[in-house]
């Protein structure tokens, strides 16, 4: 469809930029997004920059440093980028080097020489500092040198701290061609991996738990174009209060055995946590994992296990927290749960069955959860944001940045966006009979943005005769269904087909049915002589100014119906 | 375009349709609402591209599906392909030893120029047509031996060892050396024989025998390129068959050893045979003649304007000489006229003086030699004319003129006396005579 068949001679990688850890991604010629190891073999490269003597550790090795030196390792800085000091919540950065007011916002004050006195290191200047570890990796890994990258960042990033971050790469030597907003990028990625080149018309949810934070942003995609209909954020729920629920448990565990408690020592403290998050992880794979810290407090080694149900206790009230993080960015969108069609779990923490399987019990059966807990065949969600930068960067890579520039200005990418669904009454059961039935096909969902078309082919009719195809503008209705009764489908997802849809959801008493029911109807259009069993075949197209066309006709029959509904400003 | 297969059934129609035409329109579409579109993905671009371009969706598509088809029509260029002969398609495959693999696939005006594509493609091309079941189906023979070649020319032609071991002793592409007492135009003639000679270069690129424009330098290269000439010719094409049965060892390698022997003495004679190429080239390359020629005039020229710089210097001399000659004659000349006439007033003035003394005793003698009375005695005499004669000589030629023309005319004896006075005088103040001297006249 778009260029990405050309050749490619620029080396792009995507950028996965996060507050706890980045990810590197390329595109292999075949088009599949491959994630890059560092030279330790990590995927995940911890965010986190470390100065001991004349050296600089970074990634896996910086952050071990968090237990012997913690006050010259800088972590979790990225969301401190463009920020003054009186904006940002120091409380991640407390086990390690305390940002401090500066001029430009925020920066770190660290030994970076032996005898040197310390230096002041800006959020700006550490930011170039670990992109250039990135990028490094990265040309070691693919034996070129890298022309350009996609990075992503949270949607609640700011333009200014956009520009800083493409500003800061840049002086790392990394010309940036993007920057994109990591759920689209999760959406992309998977997006990307589907063989049609017609994606489905879908509304996802990306819930993106990470190591600090976590963002759930509701998600338009139709036709493959993506539209954020509401973003929610949760500053305070990531990753390490998972591990905070692990160290508070082994911390009593201990406080038991040898009267100590390692949470009072800085040290300690810092020990047990990167020994919980290590925990936290093989729970994740398997049902039960050990720990073993020596030395941990007070000369004391520890030992001790846990079972993934004692973990799923303790993490009861941070799931509780996702579940109404999920439930308000819905409701924000202005939709019910059951019009998700798709979750999509990204970031490292979501690698936990449990969460899985709650966001999975909180949608109906209909929606895809995808998670490694609940879909086999899921990405890791880990590496969706690098995934998505790494297509788009190959997609963009062969573009002059004055055609970037062009592409995502404000004209090309504001679109308006269609109120309501448009489609097509069908033929359904009067009365109660047809009560759970969708009476109109959708062709277009409400939030596509025009211009866009849609065909579709029907059975005309099963008597023969003239065929009256009335299309309208729909609404959805909640229908109550008790369970004897069969149920059929909801209409949600228009181009999902219908086979799997019968023989589900029936294990709960109350069954909510979504149908689509006639809102207001746009036009009327009168197809003649249709023979039983003939197929009709009917496109909608709106224009950008909203103007429709109505296109119908017998599939292999001569002629057909045409009809054109001005927009509204003629 | 995408096209969604549904199981619905539409309405039917009502039996009545009250309006006029088969479509009527009710309302228009609700408002709709203006967002940003994330700008991320391949359904994106497009949408961006259409914008930008202002396209409709099906102008856009066919756009897209022209360029596509462009890449297409690019992959597949004109093609060449040779028909074969009676000769050839009766040709034994057993003896592809004698083969030309080129005129088989079709491609004998390429032969070594001919890329690894146009191979492949002729030997396509050949293959369709002579395809032993295509032969069949047509009712022809079951006679495969001319796909056999083909195979066997595609076989050697693909695997470049092979093809270097066939091109070597591909004696169709070489061009004949033109004869020592060929005429015509050097540079036609002796081109294609270096350029077809040049296939065989381990270095490139070839230098090329060039034209009458080329340098002394280019000419120079070309000729130390080709008698240093690095050939990667080889004749193992022409070995004998090697007898693959174990029995006979002796006999293979006896074989072998031939075959080695044969090649070695084939190299040396293509070494030679290139070697008196070059030499006829050689000699008959006018422009060396040329450039020596040029050489040589370089050099005449400069020495004639040697000699001339030479006689120049000697005839300004010559010339210089003769002027001093001139001058020195002239001064002489003149030198002599000078004496003469110096002398003649030497003379002139000895008279005048003589004259005057003369004058001077006569005066004396005029008045008497101061005598008052009578004939002066001889002793008086004797003494004023002492006086006189001592006057005489104490007085320059001038001042005897002075003197003598004071006393010319005059009669009386003190006038006489007087003027002879003032002359000793005169002399006197002068400081030539003292008064002493004079005996009679200053008294």
């Amino acid at each position: 469809m778009s260029d990405s068949e050309e050749p490619q001679q620029k080396t792009v990688i995507g950028i996965a930029f996060g507050n706890s850890n980045s990810s590197i991604a390329f595109t292999s010629p075949d088009g599949k997004a491959e994630v890059i190891a560092n030279e330790e073999g990590d995927r995940q490269i911890p965010s986190a920059l470390s100065y001991v003597g004349d050296e600089e550790y970074h990634g896996a090795q910086a952050k071990s440093h968090l237990i012997r030196n913690p006050k010259n390792t800088i972590a979790y800085f990225r969301d401190f980028l463009g920020k003054s000091f009186a904006d940002i919540d120091p409380t991640n950065a407390h086990s390690s080097a305390h940002p401090i007011q500066h001029e430009t916002g925020v920066a770190f004050l660290v030994e970076e020489k032996t005898d040197a006195e310390p230096s002041t290191l800006t959020v700006s200047e550490i930011t170039t500092r670990h992109i250039k570890r990135l990028q490094e990796s990265a040309s070691d890994f693919l034996g070129k040198k890298i022309d350009g990258c996609v990075i992503t960042v949270p949607t609640d990033f700011s333009e200014a701290q956009r520009r800083l971050l493409a500003e800061a790469s840049k002086a790392s030597g990394l010309e940036v061609l993007q920057v994109i907003q990591e759920p689209v990028a999760s959406l992309l990625a998977y997006t990307a991996r589907e063989e049609t080149s017609h994606p489905a018309d879908k509304t996802v949810l990306v819930l993106d738990i990470g190591g600090t934070r976590t963002d759930a942003a509701v998600i338009a995609s139709r036709g493959g174009m993506f539209t954020l209909l509401a973003t929610q954020h949760d500053y305070e729920l990531g990753g390490r209060q998972f591990d905070d629920a692990l160290v508070d448990h082994f911390s009593k565990e201990f406080i038991k055995k040898h009267k100590t408690d390692p949470r009072e020592n800085e040290r300690s403290l810092a020990k047990l946590r990167l020994e919980c998050e290590a925990t936290k992880k093989t729970l994740s794979l398997s049902t039960s994992a050990q720990i073993s810290i020596e030395s941990l407090a007070g000369g004391f080694d520890f030992h001790s296990t846990v079972n993934r149900l004692r973990f799923d206790l303790l993490s009861k009230k941070l799931v509780d927290q996702i579940v109404g993080l999920v439930e308000s960015v819905v409701k924000k969108a202005g939709m019910d749960l059951s019009d998700i069609n798709e979750v999509i779990l990204a970031g490292g923490s979501s690698h936990t069955p449990k969460i899985a399987s709650r966001i999975q019990q909180l949608f109906p059966s209909t929606t895809a959860v995808q998670a490694p807990a609940t879909n086999p065949n899921a990405l890791n969600p880990s590496e969706l944001s690098a995934r998505g930068a790494a297509i788009q960067a190959s997609l963009i890579a062969e573009f002059e940045a004055e055609d970037i520039e062009q592409s995502t200005h404000p004209a090309v990418t504001v679109t308006p966006h269609l109120a309501k669904p448009i489609g097509v009454v069908i033929h359904s059961p009067e009365g109660d009979e047809g009560k759970a039935e969708d009476k109109v096909y959708v062709f277009l969902d409400a939030e596509t943005a025009v211009p866009a078309r849609r065909t579709a082919t029907f059975v005309g009719t099963n008597v023969g005769g003239d065929v009256l195809i009335r299309v309208v503008e729909a609404k959805k209705e909640s229908v109550d269904v008790t369970p004897p009764k069969e149920v059929k489908e909801k209409a949600a997802d228009e181009d999902d087909e219908d086979d799997d849809d019968d023989d589900e959801e029936e294990e709960e008493e109350k069954v909510i049915k979504r149908v689509t029911e006639v809102e207001k109807v746009i036009a009327e259009a009168l197809l003649k002589d249709v023979k039983k069993g003939q197929k009709v075949e009917v496109m909608l197209n709106v224009a950008g100014d909203l103007t429709l066309t109505i296109t119908a006709r017998v599939v292999g029959g001569k002629g057909g119906i045409r009809g054109t509904v001005p927009g509204r400003a003629q | 375009m995408n096209v969604v297969v549904t199981k619905h059934t539409l309405l039917p129609a009502e039996p009545e349709w009250p309006h006029e035409g088969g479509f009527h329109i009710l309302e228009h579409l609700s408002e709709p609402t203006h967002r940003n579109l994330e700008p991320v993905g391949p359904h994106y671009l497009a949408h961006a591209r259409r914008k930008r371009h202002h396209r409709t969706f099906s102008e856009d598509d066919r756009i897209v599906a022209a360029q596509q088809a462009k890449n297409v029509e690019d992959a597949d260029p004109g093609e060449i392909s040779e028909p074969e002969d009676a000769m050839l398609l009766s040709r034994d495959p057993k003896d592809w030893k004698n083969q030309d693999h080129y005129a088989v696939l079709g491609i004998s005006k390429y032969r070594w120029k001919a890329t690894d594509e146009q191979i492949k493609r002729a030997h396509r091309k050949k293959v369709l047509k002579h395809h032993p079941d295509k032969k069949a189906a047509a009712g022809g023979v079951d006679d495969d031996n001319f796909f056999k070649c083909i195979q066997k020319a595609m076989e050697i032609l693909t695997d470049p060892v092979k093809r270097r071991q066939y091109d070597s002793v591909d004696e169709s592409a070489d061009v004949d050396p033109p004869s020592r007492k060929a005429k015509g135009n050097i540079y036609k003639l002796w081109n294609p024989v270096f350029d077809s000679e040049g296939r065989f270069s381990k270095k490139k690129p070839v230098p090329r025998f060039g034209d009458d424009k080329s340098t002394k330098a280019n000419v120079e290269e070309f000729y130390n390129f080709w008698y240093n000439f690095d050939s990667w010719r080889t004749f193992e094409y022409l070995d004998e068959d090697v007898p693959d049965d174990n029995e006979n060892r002796d006999q293979k390698r006896h074989v072998e050893r031939k075959n080695k022997a044969a090649r070695a003495k084939r190299k040396t004679e293509d070494t030679a045979r290139l070697r008196k190429i070059v030499d006829d080239a050689l000699a008959m390359d006018v422009r060396l003649q040329k450039f020596r020629k040029e050489e040589r005039l370089q050099k005449d020229a400069k020495k004639i304007a040697r000699e001339a710089e030479e006689k120049r210097l000697v005839e300004e001399a010559k010339k210089k000489a003769e002027e001093d000659a001139r001058r020195k004659e002239e001064e002489e000349a003149a030198m002599k006229a000078s004496k003469a006439d110096a002398k003649k007033a030497k003379e002139a003035a000895k008279n005048a003086a003589k004259k005057n003394k003369r004058v001077l005793r006569k005066g004396a003698e005029d008045a008497n030699y101061f005598h008052s009375d009578g004939a002066a005695p001889p002793d008086v005499v004797a003494n004023v004319l002492a006086d006189v004669e001592l006057l005489i000589t104490k007085l320059d030629n001038e001042e005897l003129d002075v003197v003598a023309k004071k006393l010319a005319g005059l009669k009386v004896s003190d006038e006489i006396k007087s003027v002879l006075v003032d002359g000793i005088r005169g002399s006197v103040g002068k400081g030539s005579a003292a008064e002493g001297d004079f005996k009679v006249l200053l008294k």
